[in-house]
């Protein structure tokens, strides 16, 4: 392993300070280390932002659940202010890789990452989360850029993500049998005039499937998008599932969240 | 004092284990020692045109850099297959050259080309990336269908084909076809696992300047053959001076068997250096160069009457060996292979023909069943769908084919000493409520589900190898075991086996069946294996050989010290040897009741002239002192374990999600000797049998690329992909060993694909689909299957 500088920074200005564009901040691990190992990625500087107090918690303010960034996904799906006020976001914590990583992986570490499968993002789509940086408010919807691409730029650091409390929401996820990423997750999440489907795993980034959204937005009920033909071309292809396959697990996956809901 | 064998004894080896007291090959650390890091092939087929390790050398912390050329110029020899397969037409198998480290041709992703040894583990990562290797990129053969057709791999090896073997008659069995009113066919992947035992391979290797003598610390179920083959084909040392230790052993299914390029290579290498080194395995080396498991593209035919009766059997099988052909490569999807695909069926005339091919893929060797999942999965797939063109019952089918008298002699080889197929099957059918089925197939279709149950009955040919049996076979060596019982002057007793314990819990077992022979606690047995040095020769663990060979070793040496010590105890008990009885660990003369304890007799056989005798000897005129006893047990047959298992699984259409729903299992293991440690045994079996149905699949690109090289990609089975297993068992003893026992080590991965893969193609009515069952592929299946077939809700 390449040797690199470790940082444990006291608070987010001095976190913020040291970063480079050689450095990589640490929160669970649970990306970086592995990239590191693998020589996917090397760095001069790790910044440890697990001891910054302030980034982490959970708490409800109005119609917002707001998550601080270092929150681990098992102390997510375990909350009970969670598990009261979205608790398709709880299940969807609960259900994120494996214990291990659960136990050591963040909120914020997941949405910088930006894995076209992981879970958080479809989160933040359908939820009209707005993340919370040291420097502005990002909208998810302008936050998700590409396949691990964010809006965040070097020197910035998410501090909480806001999302909008619905009034039913759900999650579904068809796991990779082998890491339990998503293969297919779909996000769908009710407010009084509009519902939205987002959908990770799927293609290159997280998405919103308008046609999915419209249609359930006029009819709220499965029978409202039942035998539609979604579009695969732009879908994803590899060893695990098809495009033609994935397509058909999001119209499915859809169907089984309004049923849930 | 109650018999130990039979019962629920906890494992001696649990306290290590789950406090985290095992001593593993990573875990040893020799002052000095230095770090051994592998340049490897990154092209599955390569010419080696250069190596130049110039500028490596001067990195950091670096000691030396061998190559294919120095190992060879010191002439130390490759790894080497250990059974002789002829062809149909007479000729000897064909073996390529396989050199601990490649010099002239790299043939698989992986392969060894040279070995970096630094200071740190660190500084050889580095160092290693620093060796620059010219290659020549050749076009990979890597479809096991296509590798005849493909370019030849190594020299002189044409068509890649290492033999075509083909065992039992092929005109009795067209014969046969022609008397048939149906003949059932199936086409069949056999899919390529990887083994994944938890702990890694790794070795540590120490040269002593003043003994001569390297000591190499190593993952091995069988550290002796490993000692044999390193010194007498390796060349390494002769065996005097080469010790090899086997400590704890996280897992082997097969994996741990050969003599691996690391470990010869790090033992001759510890000598040029005269300094330790350490090689530990990163998991893709562990995903890209253990032995892989099975491969198989099958066509098997079954010739049946309208009232099923099974005629003949036809099986032609194309079997991936990989680059090269390994210790038991050859003889894998031959012998034991070929026997056991006529199942635990009446087949008045079967053949099998294994043609097996060379690829530019890891070399494949036993895994956990060898060659008999092959097998049972071959038939049991044909006898189901025998079942369903036939319309009976695929229960009341096996029924009516088994054999109803024992020994049962096969068409093909094996002469089964005991068994009873048919109380197995009813007992299995009675725990999983086969009857209720049809009930809960329509609950599930109500909730829009497709509900299917299979059915695989098995019989397993273990024991790895009786001498005789092999020997008619004209393939390979037999394989007998040894154990010596020590007797400590206070009476303790040390039993040191050939048997590797690495998962099996030896210490348990052997303890349970020495105490019961000996009649002591078993408290005051310890079992000693994994060491050269320790102990007498000994073939391993591999072939669920351990209780019914080594065990029965162990009980013959026991049996010879009661022997040893009867003669002592008539002689201090003043009465004739035939007027001594020994139970419950006395010594009882008959009429006078007197007794001496077996600890008494071990003391006088140690210290004869003691003060109680008046310093006279108690010992009979002539006898040596001591009691140690050694055995060498080479069994008369195979033992043959048999039963039904019974898969019921749920498959929601919509996104092919496959659910074991129940998982029944009846075995017939003879007479059980810890039935805690059987039923692990068995889960554990079972658990890998699903993983090959319906998670596992080690897949190659066309350029000969691992594509399922690590756990993002590669389904390992999670406990919350099983139900709750139902086990049962059923006892017919073995006749071939003094305790009637059977093995029990690969019974769960024989039996279990096909019982899952038949309950799936139940469900999706018949359909056909490959192993390993993925959602995809079985949504597929379910889009193409009529509305009608199933009533979704
Ligand atoms: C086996 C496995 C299975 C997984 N399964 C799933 C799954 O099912 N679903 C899912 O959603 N995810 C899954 N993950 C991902 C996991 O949940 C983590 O969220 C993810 O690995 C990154 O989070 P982390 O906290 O470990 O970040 P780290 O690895 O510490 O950091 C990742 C990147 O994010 C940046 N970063 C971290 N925190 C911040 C911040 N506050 N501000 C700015 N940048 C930051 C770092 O600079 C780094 O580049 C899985 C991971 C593994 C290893």
């Amino acid at each position: 392993m390449k040797t690199f500088n470790y940082h444990a920074p006291k608070d987010v200005k001095e976190a913020s300070k040291l970063a480079s564009v050689n450095s990589a901040f640490l929160a669970g691990g649970m990306t970086s280390i592995p990239s590191i190992k693998l020589g996917l990625a090397s760095y001069t500087d790790v910044i440890d932002i697990k001891h910054i107090r302030k980034l982490s918690g959970i708490k409800v303010a109005g119609k917002s659940l707001i998550i601080g960034s270092t929150t681990k996904h098992a102390e997510v799906a375990s909350s009970k202010e969670v598990q009261k006020a979205i608790p398709s976001l709880a299940k969807l914590a609960g259900k994120i890789g494996d214990a291990q990583v659960r136990n050591r992986g963040t909120i914020g570490g997941s949405i910088s990452n930006n894995d076209p499968s992981a879970c958080y993002p479809s989160a933040c789509m359908a939820l009209n989360a707005i993340i919370h940086t040291n420097e502005r408010k990002i909208k998810a919807s302008d936050f998700f850029k590409g396949m691990f691409e964010t809006a965040l730029k070097k020197k910035e650091i998410i501090e909480a993500v806001e999302f909008q409390i619905p009034e039913k929401s759900d999650y579904q996820k068809h796991p990779n049998p082998a890491s339990r990423y998503a293969i297919v997750g779909v996000y769908l999440a009710k407010y009084k005039d509009i519902v939205n489907v987002a959908v990770t795993g799927a293609k290159s980034c997280v998405y919103i499937d308008s046609d999915l959204s419209k249609k359930l937005s006029s009819n709220f009920s499965p029978s409202a998008i039942a035998g539609m033909k979604l579009d695969s071309s732009e879908m994803n292809s590899d060893i695990h599932a098809s495009a033609e396959y994935r397509a058909n697990l999001v119209l499915t996956y859809a169907k089984k969240a309004v049923e849930a809901c | 004092m109650a018999s130990l064998v039979g019962s629920r004894v906890e494992r001696k080896e649990d306290k290590k284990f789950l406090t985290g007291k095992g001593r593993y090959t990573a875990d040893i650390n020799i002052t000095n020692q230095t770090y051994a890091v592998f340049v490897r092939s990154p092209h599955s087929r390569a010419k080696i045109q250069k190596i130049d390790v110039s500028k490596a050398l001067r990195a950091d912390g670096v000691v030396s850099i061998l190559t294919g050329e120095e190992i060879a110029k010191d002439k130390i020899g490759g790894l080497i297959a250990g059974w002789a397969i002829r062809s149909q037409d007479g000729s000897e198998m064909k073996i390529p050259a396989n050199p601990p480290l490649a010099k002239e041709h790299a043939n698989f992703v992986g392969e060894p080309i040279a070995v970096v040894i630094a200071e740190s583990l660190a500084e050889a990562k580095a160092a290693a990336e620093l060796v620059n290797v010219d290659y020549k990129v050749l076009k990979g053969v890597v479809n096991t269908a296509e590798a005849m057709n493909g370019e030849t791999i190594h020299e002189g090896i044409d068509k890649n084909l290492c033999y075509d073997w083909l065992l039992g008659d092929r005109k009795a069995v067209e014969e046969a076809f022609a008397k048939a009113d149906k003949i059932i066919k199936v086409d069949l992947i056999n899919n390529r696992l990887v083994p994944n035992a938890m702990e890694p391979r790794a070795c540590v290797t120490d040269y002593n300047t003043a003994s001569e003598e390297i000591t190499l610390y190593t993952t091995s179920q069988n550290p002796h053959l490993s000692r044999l083959i390193m010194s007498a084909f390796g060349g390494v040392a002769p065996e005097n001076k080469l010790r090899v230790v086997a400590p704890d052993v996280g897992g082997g299914f097969g994996s741990k068997i050969n003599v691996y390029n690391e470990e010869i290579v790090c033992s001759w290498a510890s000598k040029k250096i005269e300094r330790p080194i350490k090689w530990v395995a990163e998991r893709t080396e562990s995903f890209l160069t253990d032995t892989h498991a099975r491969d198989h593209v099958t066509h098997a035919e079954l010739a049946v009457t309208k009232d099923g009766k099974f005629l003949g059997f036809k099986n032609e099988t194309i079997a991936n060996l990989g680059a090269y052909a390994r210790v038991f490569a050859t003889v894998t999807p031959t012998y034991l292979f070929g026997p056991c695909a006529t199942g635990v069926y009446v087949i008045p005339a079967a053949y099998t023909n294994v043609k097996a091919v060379y690829t530019n893929t890891a070399p494949i060797d036993a895994y956990r069943g060898a060659g008999r999942p092959e097998a049972t999965y071959t038939i049991e797939r044909l006898v189901e769908k025998a079942a369903m063109e036939l319309g009976i019952d695929k229960t009341e089918l096996r029924m009516r084919n088994f054999p109803k008298q024992f020994p049962f002699k096969q068409t093909l080889v094996h002469t089964i000493d005991s068994g009873d197929y048919g109380a197995g099957l009813e007992k299995a059918k009675k725990m999983s409520d086969y009857d209720g089925f049809e009930a809960r197939r329509k609950k599930s279709a109500a909730n829009g589900k497709l509900r299917g149950i299979g059915v695989s009955s098995y019989f397993e040919a273990c024991g790895i190898a009786p001498s005789a049996a092999v020997m008619s076979l004209g393939c390979g060596v037999g394989l007998w075991e040894s154990a010596e019982v020590r007797f400590n002057p206070t009476g303790q007793i040390s039993i040191y086996t050939g048997s590797h314990s690495h998962g099996q819990s030896h210490d348990t077992t052997f303890a349970q069946i020495a105490a019961d022979e000996l009649g002591v606690p078993m408290e005051n047995i310890d079992v000693i294996h994994g060491d050269t040095d320790k102990g007498t020769f000994g073939m391993g663990t591999y072939g669920s050989r351990s209780l019914t060979v080594g065990g029965i070793a162990i009980v013959n040496a026991c049996r010879k010290i009661v022997a040893k010590g009867k003669k002592v105890a008539a002689k201090m008990l003043e009465v004739s040897e035939n007027e001594i009885d020994f139970k419950n660990g006395e010594f009882v003369a008959l009429k006078s009741n007197k007794k001496k304890t077996i600890g008494e007799i071990a003391f006088a056989l140690y210290l004869p002239g003691s003060r109680d005798s008046d310093f006279k000897s108690q010992l009979p005129d002539g006898m040596e002192p001591g009691l140690i006893e050694t055995a060498f047990f080479d069994p008369a047959n195979f033992s043959f374990p048999a039963g039904t298992h019974i898969c019921e699984v749920e498959i929601d259409p919509e996104t092919g999600e496959v659910k074991v729903e129940k998982y029944t299992a009846v075995d017939d293991f003879g007479r059980i000797v810890n039935p805690n440690i059987v039923e692990g045994q068995v889960h554990g079996g079972i658990a890998q049998g699903i993983g090959q149905a319906l998670y596992e699949n080690a897949q190659y690109d066309e350029t000969g690329q691992l594509v399922t090289a690590s756990y993002m990609d590669y389904t390992m089975p999670r406990a919350d992909n099983f139900p709750e297993f139902n086990l049962g068992f059923t006892c017919t003893p073995a006749t071939t060993n003094p305790l009637g026992v059977k093995g029990c080590g690969e019974a769960g991965a024989i039996a279990s694909p096909p019982a899952v893969m038949n309950a799936v193609i139940d469900a999706l009515g018949g359909q056909e689909i490959s192993m390993p069952a993925t959602a995809e592929k079985v949504w597929r299946a379910c889009k193409s299957m009529k509305k009608s077939n199933y009533k979704a809700a």
